[in-house]
C-alpha cells in the first residue's frame, strides 16, 4: 500500500507550481497521534500550494483533519505528541525540519493564526493592548509607546470603537465579536505573510460574521497576504476562497477553484455536503439529501476509499472502493479529485442524480 | 403505545387550530448587588411577546445571541416562570402553574436541547434515558417500558440493540437522536426545539432535519424551533418570528419573510447570510450592520434597533413602533418598513434563482 503511494507521489504532488515556487508549499503532510487505542491518523498525506494574495479554503466535517493541518503549519503541536512527516515549505524554508525556536521566530511576522474561540486564545490576565504590544515588540525594535500606538491603530483598523480606551480593557470586557476582532488585530499586527483563520466566525452571529469576513478580505487586499480559511461552512468559503480543498478523514477528497467546487463538484462527498445544506439563495427544496452514516473514526479508517461506506456510488467501481485508496488525480485544469468513479459514471451521476436536486 | 392520548383527546385542537397562545410575555432576570442583595436592575431577556402557534405547524424564533429566543423557549416549556404575560396551552393558562400542576402537562410539551453532550446523563444507559419519561409520569405501556423504548429508538433511526449502551459510545448526531427519542416518548403535542441541529456537522444536520420533518408528519407534531441559522430555518419553518433584544420585530409566513422582509433588521440578517455561490461574491449587495447588539440590561429606548438601523429617524428614538399587520399574516414593528405591499418588492438577496 505505502509502497505504491511512494511511486505515485512525485508526479502527483506538484503540478501547477514547480518545486519551491509557491509561497506556501505543503507536500504529503502526515500528522499521526499515537494513542493507547491505536494511531490516530488525523492528516494522512495532503499536498497543496498557496501563493501570496490568494485564499485557500479548507472544508470538511469535524475530525477531517482541517485544524490539525493548520496547527502543523504553525508548528503548534506540542513536541512528542504528534508524529509529523512530509514537508511544509514557507517561502522556501521547510518548517517540518526546522527547530521549534526557528519556527517560533516565524510566528507573528511570517505567519499568524486566528483561532476559533477568542476567549480561550487570549490570555485573560493581560489587557488586550498588552497582548498586541508584546507580539509587535518581538518582531520590531520599537519603544513601548510606539508599540502601543500601533496597537491602538490596529484596534481601530478592525473596527473596535474607542480604541484608545479599549486598548487597556481585558478580554472578558469585550463582546464575542469584539474579542474576535481584537484577535484579528493581534494576528495582523505584524503584517503576516501567511494568515491562517481556523473557523474564524463559527462562534459569531451572522451580522458580525459578515463584518469579520469583510475585514479579512480588506486586510488581505491591503497586505497581500496568503490566507488559509478553515471552516465547515460552505457559504463562508464561497465568499472568501479562490481555491478550495475538501477534506475527508485526513485526506483531500477534492481540490479545485471555488467555481469548480461549487459549479461542477466531482467527488460524491462534495455532492453530499452540497446536498445536505439548505440553500437560502435557491428555491426551497422539499427535502435535504443527507449523507448516510457518520464520519469514520480516524483510528479505524475504512480500507480503500475512506468514504466508501457512505458513498452511493461505491458499487459502480467493481470493488476498488473497498480495497484501493484513490489518489488525488488531476481531471484537467488543476481540478483534482480522489475517487474511483470513471469519468463517464461520474458525469452521469452528476447530471442525472445530483445536479437537478441541488 | 401510551394511555395518555385517549384521555386528553377531547381537548386537543384539530390541525390548523390554535394550540398555544402567548400574550405580552415578559421575563426579566433581576440583577442584585451588595450585602442586602438589592435589585439594581434587570436583564430584560424577553419583553412583551405576543404570538400564537397552530397545531401541526413549525414556528421558528430567530435572532442573534442575546435576543431572548432561548428564554422564550424555556418560558413556553415553563422551565422559567414569566415575570408577566400569559401562556395559554390548549385553552389552559399555564403561565403560573406550580410545579405539581405543571407536571401532567409535561407529557404534552417537551423540549429538544441544543447540546447533545450536555443533555444526556453520562452515567445512564440509553434505555434508562429514553425510558425516564415513562417512569416519571407513571405511564403504563402495553409490552413494558423496554419494548416501548426500543420502538422509539427504531423510530429515530437507532437500533434497538443500543438499549444498554451509554451516551459516550455515540456520535453527536446519534446522541441528538437519543434526545429526540426521549422527547417523543410520551407523544407530546408541542415540542420546543432549541437549536436542535446547530451542534452537528453539515451532513448529520441534514439527517436530523429530515427526521424532525418525518416525525412531524407522522405524529402531527407542533414545533417551536429556536435557531440562528437562517438557511435551516427557511427549510423547516411554516412561520418565522424574528427577535431583537427581547422583542419580536417581524412575524410572517416563511415565504413572505424571506422574499419580502419588511423590518430593516430582517433585511440585514438575510443579506448577511453567506451564500455558497461563487457568482454572488462579486455583487456585494450586503448591508453591513455596525457594531454589536446592545446590552439587554439597558436596551435603547423606543425602537430597540434604532442604534444600528440605517433608516432610523427621530421618531424611532422616541416612539416605540407597535407590531402591526402590514400585509395579511405579516406583522412588523417598524416606522419605516421595507417592501410595503404597495411598493414593488425590492431586489433582496433571497430571491430564488431561475
Amino acid at each position: 500500500m505505502t509502497d505504491s503511494e511512494d511511486l505515485i507521489r512525485p508526479q502527483d504532488s506538484v503540478q501547477r507550481v514547480e518545486r519551491g515556487e509557491a509561497f506556501l508549499d505543503v507536500r504529503d503532510l502526515r500528522v499521526h497521534f499515537p494513542t493507547d487505542d491505536g494511531v490516530v491518523k488525523s492528516v494522512d498525506g495532503i499536498s497543496f500550494q498557496l501563493e501570496r494574495g490568494k485564499t485557500l479554503g479548507i472544508v470538511g466535517e469535524s475530525g477531517s483533519g482541517k485544524s490539525v493541518t493548520s496547527l502543523s503549519i504553525m508548528g503548534l503541536h506540542p513536541p512528542g505528541v504528534a508524529r509529523i512527516s512530509g514537508q511544509i515549505f514557507l517561502d522556501g524554508q521547510d518548517l517540518v525540519t526546522s527547530s521549534r525556536e526557528e519556527v517560533r521566530l516565524l510566528r507573528g511576522k511570517r505567519m499568524a493564526m486566528i483561532f476559533q474561540d477568542p476567549l480561550s486564545a487570549m490570555h485573560p490576565f493581560y489587557t488586550v493592548g498588552h497582548q498586541i504590544i508584546e507580539a509587535y515588540r518581538v518582531h520590531n525594535q520599537v519603544s513601548k509607546q510606539v508599540a502601543r500606538k500601533h496597537a491602538i491603530e490596529m484596534l481601530d483598523r478592525v473596527g473596535i470603537p474607542q480604541p484608545d480606551r479599549r486598548v487597556d480593557a481585558y478580554p472578558h470586557q469585550f463582546s464575542g465579536g469584539m474579542r474576535q476582532r481584537a484577535m484579528i488585530a493581534m494576528a495582523l499586527s505584524c503584517d503576516p505573510d501567511l494568515l491562517i483563520a481556523d473557523e474564524p466566525t463559527t462562534a459569531l452571529d451572522v451580522t458580525v460574521q459578515a463584518q469579520i469576513l469583510d475585514l479579512i478580505r480588506d486586510l488581505q487586499r491591503e497586505f497581500n497576504s496568503a490566507v488559509i480559511i478553515i471552516t465547515h461552512d460552505l457559504g463562508v468559503v464561497a465568499e472568501l476562497a479562490d481555491d478550495i480543498q475538501v477534506m475527508y478523514a485526513g485526506r483531500a477528497a477534492e481540490y479545485g477553484t471555488a467555481e469548480e467546487i461549487f459549479d461542477e463538484p466531482q467527488h460524491p462527498y462534495t455532492w453530499g455536503l452540497l446536498g445536505s445544506m439548505p440553500r437560502i439563495d435557491r428555491e426551497r427544496s422539499e427535502r435535504l439529501i443527507p449523507i448516510m452514516g457518520a464520519p469514520p473514526s480516524l483510528i479505524n479508517v475504512p480500507t480503500g476509499c475512506a468514504f466508501n461506506p457512505r458513498c452511493n456510488y461505491a458499487h459502480l467501481n467493481g470493488g476498488a472502493s473497498e480495497t484501493e485508496r484513490p489518489e488525488l488525480l488531476d481531471t484537467g485544469n488543476g481540478h483534482k479529485v480522489a475517487c474511483h468513479l470513471s469519468p463517464k459514471n461520474r458525469q452521469q451521476a452528476w447530471e442525472t442524480d445530483i445536479k437537478p436536486k441541488l | 403505545m401510551t394511555t395518555t392520548d385517549s384521555e386528553l383527546t377531547p381537548k386537543t385542537p384539530k390541525l390548523g387550530e390554535e394550540i398555544l397562545s402567548v400574550t405580552g410575555l415578559v421575563k426579566h432576570f433581576p440583577i442584585r448587588k451588595g450585602v442586602l442583595q438589592r435589585q439594581v436592575g434587570a436583564v430584560q431577556a424577553v419583553d412583551g411577546l405576543t404570538f400564537n402557534v397552530t397545531r401541526g405547524e413549525t414556528l421558528s424564533l430567530v435572532g442573534e445571541s442575546g435576543c431572548g429566543k432561548t428564554t422564550t423557549g424555556r418560558l413556553l416549556t415553563r422551565l422559567e416562570t414569566p415575570t408577566d404575560g400569559k401562556i395559554v396551552f390548549e385553552g389552559r393558562d399555564i403561565s403560573h402553574l406550580g410545579e405539581g400542576r405543571m407536571r401532567p402537562l409535561r407529557r404534552d410539551v417537551q423540549m429538544i436541547f441544543q447540546d447533545p453532550y450536555g443533555s444526556l446523563n453520562p452515567r445512564h444507559t440509553v434505555g434508562k434515558i429514553v425510558g425516564a419519561p415513562f417512569r416519571l409520569q407513571h405511564v403504563k405501556t402495553e409490552h413494558g417500558v423496554k419494548k416501548a423504548v426500543q420502538e422509539l429508538l427504531e423510530l429515530v433511526g437507532l437500533s434497538p440493540e443500543h438499549y444498554n449502551r451509554y451516551p459516550h459510545e455515540f456520535s453527536g448526531g446519534q446522541r441528538q437522536r437519543i434526545g429526540i427519542a426521549r422527547t417523543l416518548a410520551l407523544r407530546p403535542k408541542l415540542i420546543v426545539a432549541d437549536e436542535p441541529v446547530s451542534a452537528l456537522d453539515v451532513s448529520i444536520q441534514a439527517q436530523v432535519v429530515n427526521l424532525l420533518e418525518d416525525l412531524q408528519e407522522e405524529f402531527d407534531l407542533t414545533y417551536v424551533m429556536i435557531a440562528h441559522d437562517l438557511s435551516v430555518v427557511r427549510h423547516v419553518s411554516d412561520r418565522v418570528a424574528v427577535m431583537y433584544l427581547g422583542k419580536i420585530v417581524e412575524l410572517a409566513d416563511r415565504v413572505d419573510l424571506y422574499e419580502k422582509p419588511m423590518h430593516p433588521y430582517t433585511v440585514a440578517l438575510l443579506s448577511a447570510v453567506p451564500v455558497p455561490d461563487t457568482k454572488r461574491k462579486k455583487k456585494q449587495e450586503r448591508i453591513r450592520l455596525q457594531g454589536d447588539v446592545p446590552s439587554p440590561i439597558n436596551p435603547p429606548p423606543a425602537c430597540r434597533f434604532h442604534t444600528r438601523c440605517w433608516k432610523a429617524q427621530d421618531i424611532c428614538k422616541s416612539v416605540e413602533p407597535p407590531l402591526v399587520e402590514l400585509a395579511p399574516g405579516h406583522q412588523t414593528a417598524c416606522h419605516f418598513p421595507e417592501n410595503q405591499p404597495t411598493d414593488t418588492p425590492a431586489a433582496t438577496a433571497d430571491q430564488p434563482k431561475s
